[in-house]
């Protein structure tokens, strides 16, 4: 428990998605110019993260790594597909997007109608990939360790891009350069939180 | 066969196609695609020029098969089919690396198979492959891919310049004598926040350049 506990949190904090491995910056900088969209967005991302690394956990432990498909028999002992990792990981996560928009539209119309542009682009946000890759590189113990940081890394992003799109909010009354207006100063933004986050560098509970 | 026969495979606005993205039209500085994957690999300049090399070659070869294949494949399932086809060269591209630099491999880590979500690659084939000849979209790839790599090396050359005192693992500053003097190296340089800020101004600098390019907002 107290395990889960330290990936949640190191995840949220030290690991940040956007902070620490720069993951889902497009999403992250294009859809920041207000808080609202950025909330739905951020919850879509949560989500999504949440289901999507576990089953990917599943996936690399019975199906992808070497000897992971010896319960099939003897046979099965040396097979080693892990060389299909990419095209199995994003071929899951495109399907669980889909699934999950058509469960949300199903039982929760008003959440689908918050989230609806974002749940299809989130198949292309690298944090989603990105999330299920440090996952198998990590080698968690277990599915429910797995979980716990497909959680934190969502929940991370989430206060990031919610944060830059507060800051990016009240950046209008600011007198900003011309060159760096938009883009430039989003990025230099970016980085001084990311310079705040790593204040909580070595934190472990 | 045909662009051949209308214009040289070098004509001035092939060329364009292949130029622009370096500058005006930089895929992470103006289109603001695929920055995901960008700053991570950035500390050292070796493994973001291995980077730039496997991206370039992503583009190009993703650009030439989308095209070449734009007329059969259906409008609905657009996506998936182009998914494949970035997933099987990106797999390629990983599995070269692994044999042949493998110190390099392991430095990336997760950030070659990033490559596949990279939004310069999806993008350019939204935007380009799929309406355009084969040749040109290659060399429209080619161009953008080398257009993220050179902002890539630039930002590593100077995080490896003066947060280690190196380039390309060659102990310059040392061998001037500098250390001597008293410098020392910014080892802030070298955390994942000043990649970032060198980004911000690297479009500071580019922008206040040309004006054209600058928000109104």
């Amino acid at each position: 428990m107290e395990n889960l506990l330290n990936i949640f949190i190191k995840s949220i904090f030290v690991d940040n998605m956007i902070f620490a491995f720069f993951l889902g910056m497009c999403s992250y900088l294009a859809v920041s110019k207000n808080v609202k969209t950025a909330i739905g967005l951020g919850m879509a991302v949560v989500f999504v993260m949440f289901i999507t690394v576990p089953v990917d956990y599943l996936i690399e432990k019975y199906v992808l790594k070497k000897g992971a498909l010896s319960w099939l028999g003897e046979g099965f002992a040396d097979v080693d597909l892990s060389f299909l990792t990419f095209m199995v990981f994003i071929a899951v996560i495109a399907a669980i997007v889909q699934l999950v928009e058509m469960v949300v539209e199903k039982f929760s119309p008003a959440l689908y109608n918050s989230l609806g542009i974002f749940l299809p682009l989130i198949a292309v946000n690298c944090a989603i990939l990105g999330g299920s890759l440090f996952m198998q590189e990590r080698e968690y113990a277990n599915v429910a360790e797995a979980a716990s940081f497909g959680l934190g890394s969502g929940i991370g992003w989430l206060l990031a891009i919610v944060g830059i799109a507060a800051i990016r909010e009240k950046m209008k009354y600011s007198n900003v350069p011309d060159p760096l207006k938009g883009l430039g100063i989003a990025f230099i933004l970016t980085g001084l939180m990311a310079i705040a986050f790593m204040g909580f560098m070595g934190i472990k509970l | 066969m045909d662009i051949m026969e209308k214009e040289s495979i070098f004509s001035p606005r092939n060329l364009k196609l292949l130029t622009e993205p370096l500058g005006k039209n930089n895929p992470i500085t103006v289109q603001v695609l695929g920055i995901c994957s960008a700053l991570a690999v950035t500390v050292k300049l070796k493994p973001a020029l291995v980077m730039s090399l496997s991206v370039i070659i992503v583009t190009g070869m993703s650009n030439l098969v989308i095209a070449a294949f734009r007329k059969y494949i259906p409008e609905t399932i657009r996506i998936i089919v182009q998914l494949v086809v970035i997933a099987t060269l990106v797999i390629l591209v990983d599995q070269f690396l692994k044999a042949y630099v493998f110190d390099v491999s392991k430095q990336l880590s997760v950030f070659v198979g990033l490559i596949i979500t990279n939004c310069i690659i999806m993008g350019r084939l939204e935007a380009f492959a799929m309406a355009n000849k084969p040749w040109p979209s290659f060399l429209d790839g080619i161009g953008n891919g080398a257009g993220y790599g050179l902002i890539l090396v630039v930002v590593a050359f100077f995080r490896e310049l003066l947060g280690s005192g190196t380039v390309y693992g060659y102990p310059v500053l040392e061998k001037l004598g500098l250390f001597k003097t008293g410098y020392e190296n910014n080892g802030m340089v070298i955390l994942p926040p000043m990649a970032l800020i060198f980004v911000g101004l690297i479009i500071w600098f580019q922008r206040s350049r040309d004006k054209s390019l600058v928000e109104k907002n």
